[in-house]
């Protein structure tokens, strides 16, 4: 009785929750800065990074070159009929690449590398785990940390920001194809004020937020994929918690780069 | 017996959460030694010898690899001190994204920098020993029956040649003639390299063939220790009941009716 009346009570259930938060937070920071540690620390398996960097980058071009491109067209039209609520259907393109280049690119190139690339270190590492591959690799006088997460981290840093420099391109020809084919825009007009307008600032800020999230993605892979435990029920829990917090964690930290970039 | 012993545990407690799994585990394995620890499930087998390859850590008491305290190491210092050890585990755990070969070379490969094609080499030499031939050294893991994959495990955790071997469950999960095959490839390989080996198994047959020690593990603690000639009159009611596979007698499982 005793025992039911301490599960219903409320203040007992929010602070479980609030220290189980407080001490997974704090376990995935031990994780990050070991991790991070070791990015710095010779030996790096090189080839192992040029492994990563082709599966993470290379094998996300098709998805994320495809979204990019439907969301520049979206963004088109939808400017276009706001914009024309007040007679300034003309800044069109100048609102189409200050969205990607500055929000959407980044963010929508983060969040199908999310769904595609944390899932899948995430059932790799995780496999690895309950099958004691991990245990294995320490017994062989390999850190794991080194082995397996720094290639990714290192990997989804550098091939992100490239990424998402493609994504804005491919976005921007989206909303061009959409603007001269359907809206009536000249193209030689749209592509001038479309250089003429982005900045050098706009660009970068959406490559730094780009590398920012390529280390979320690989880190919320490895880190659920190393804890992750209990066969392939486990191995699939990992997967999505990979892929929910990396999801959210990137919305996030867009929120917090783009007010930071906002107030300078 | 003379000189220190090859691995000492003293006093080893281990708990995950409330569950208490190691309750002061003491041991010795002498150099030369082939040390199996019985044990029903979940008894700590496994957890004792990850303890002591410090894959996890033991909340208190002490162990001793060549006299030297390596129960709190880290580092360069585990790394070293890891380099003694050979692990044939109970899954294999081979890594599937290497073909054989490269998974019988990795410790070379990686943990001490020998040249691929070097390895290379040494790994079809080691996989010659445990009957495997050059045809499987290009396959993948994946493509292997249970008892080849267990064999190229074999391979790889004697293909650095180190002093200390474990063996977690070795014959499990296979058919009785395949059981003995493993069996006699680890006899043989401890009888000539000259290493000393601690496996768990509860497999009884296993455990008389390939040891000269036996040692029991019941609720955390090492409750008998001897010759393996002697364990059919070990005169104690706990590993008696183990041999003889009963369900009555002094262990209780925790089944409910």
């Amino acid at each position: 009785m005793n025992e039911l009346v301490e599960r219903l009570n409320i203040f007992a259930a929010v602070g479980r929750v609030f220290l189980a938060f407080l001490a997974g937070t704090g376990r995935l920071v031990l994780f990050a800065g070991a991790a991070v540690s070791h990015c710095v620390r010779p030996p790096v398996y090189w080839l192992l990074v040029l492994q990563q960097m082709i599966r993470i980058g290379y094998f996300s071009l098709p998805v994320v070159g495809l979204t990019a491109f439907f969301t520049g067209a979206v963004l088109c039209l939808q400017i276009f009929i706001g914009g024309s609520r007040y007679g300034a259907e003309a800044f069109v393109p100048q609102i189409v690449v200050l969205g990607i280049t500055r929000e959407l690119g980044p963010v929508i190139a983060g969040l199908m590398v999310a769904g595609r690339v944390a899932a899948a270190i995430a059932a790799e590492i995780g496999t690895m785990r309950v099958t004691e591959q991990i245990d294995a690799l320490t017994t062989l006088s390999t850190n794991p940390l080194k082995y397996l997460v720094v290639p990714r981290l290192i990997a989804a840093v550098v091939t992100m920001p490239v990424l998402v420099a493609i994504a804005d391109s491919i976005g921007i020809l989206g909303g061009y194809v959409v603007g001269t084919s359907t809206l009536g825009f000249n193209g030689s007009v749209y592509l001038r004020n479309t250089a003429d307008f982005v900045t050098q600032e706009d660009v970068v800020s959406g490559l730094v937020k780009a590398a920012v999230f390529g280390f979320i993605i690989a880190l919320m892979g490895c880190y659920h994929g190393f804890n992750s435990k209990g066969g392939a029920q486990g191995v699939g829990q990992a997967t999505t918690n990979a892929v929910v917090s990396a999801s959210i964690l990137i919305l996030a930290a867009n929120y917090v780069l783009t007010s930071f970039f906002f107030s300078r | 017996m003379t000189g220190t012993p090859k691995i000492e545990l003293r006093g080893v407690k281990k708990r995950f959460g409330p569950k208490v799994v190691l309750d002061g585990v003491d041991l010795v394995v002498n150099e030369g030694d082939s040390l199996v620890i019985i044990g029903g499930s979940g008894s700590g087998k496994s957890v004792t010898i990850k303890c002591v390859l410090g894959i996890i850590r033991a909340d208190a008491g002490t162990i001793l690899v060549d006299g030297a305290d390596v129960t709190h190491i880290n580092g360069a210092r585990r790394e070293a001190q890891l380099r003694k050890f050979g692990m044939l585990f109970q899954g294999a755990a081979l890594f599937d994204s290497l073909p054989v070969w490269e998974n019988v070379a990795f410790g070379l490969i990686q943990g001490r920098g020998v040249s691929r094609s070097a390895a290379r080499e040494i790994a079809l030499e080691k996989l010659a020993k445990v009957g495997l031939g050059r045809e499987v050294a290009n396959l993948s893991p994946a493509e292997l029956s249970g008892g080849m994959q267990k064999r190229v495990g074999l391979a790889r955790a004697i293909a650095a040649d180190p002093e200390i071997i474990f063996f977690d469950e070795p014959t499990t999960g296979l058919d009785p003639i395949m059981g003995d095959v493993i069996n006699d490839l680890i006899h043989a390989t401890v009888r000539d390299l000259g290493v000393t080996a601690v496996s768990i198994t509860h497999d009884l047959a296993s455990a008389r063939k390939i040891s000269n020690r036996i040692a029991m593990l019941y609720k955390g603690k090492i409750i008998w220790d001897g010759a393996t000639k002697d364990i059919d009159r070990s005169g104690n009611p706990y590993v008696d009941q183990f041999i003889r596979g009963s369900a009555e007698g002094p262990i209780k499982m925790e089944v409910r009716r």
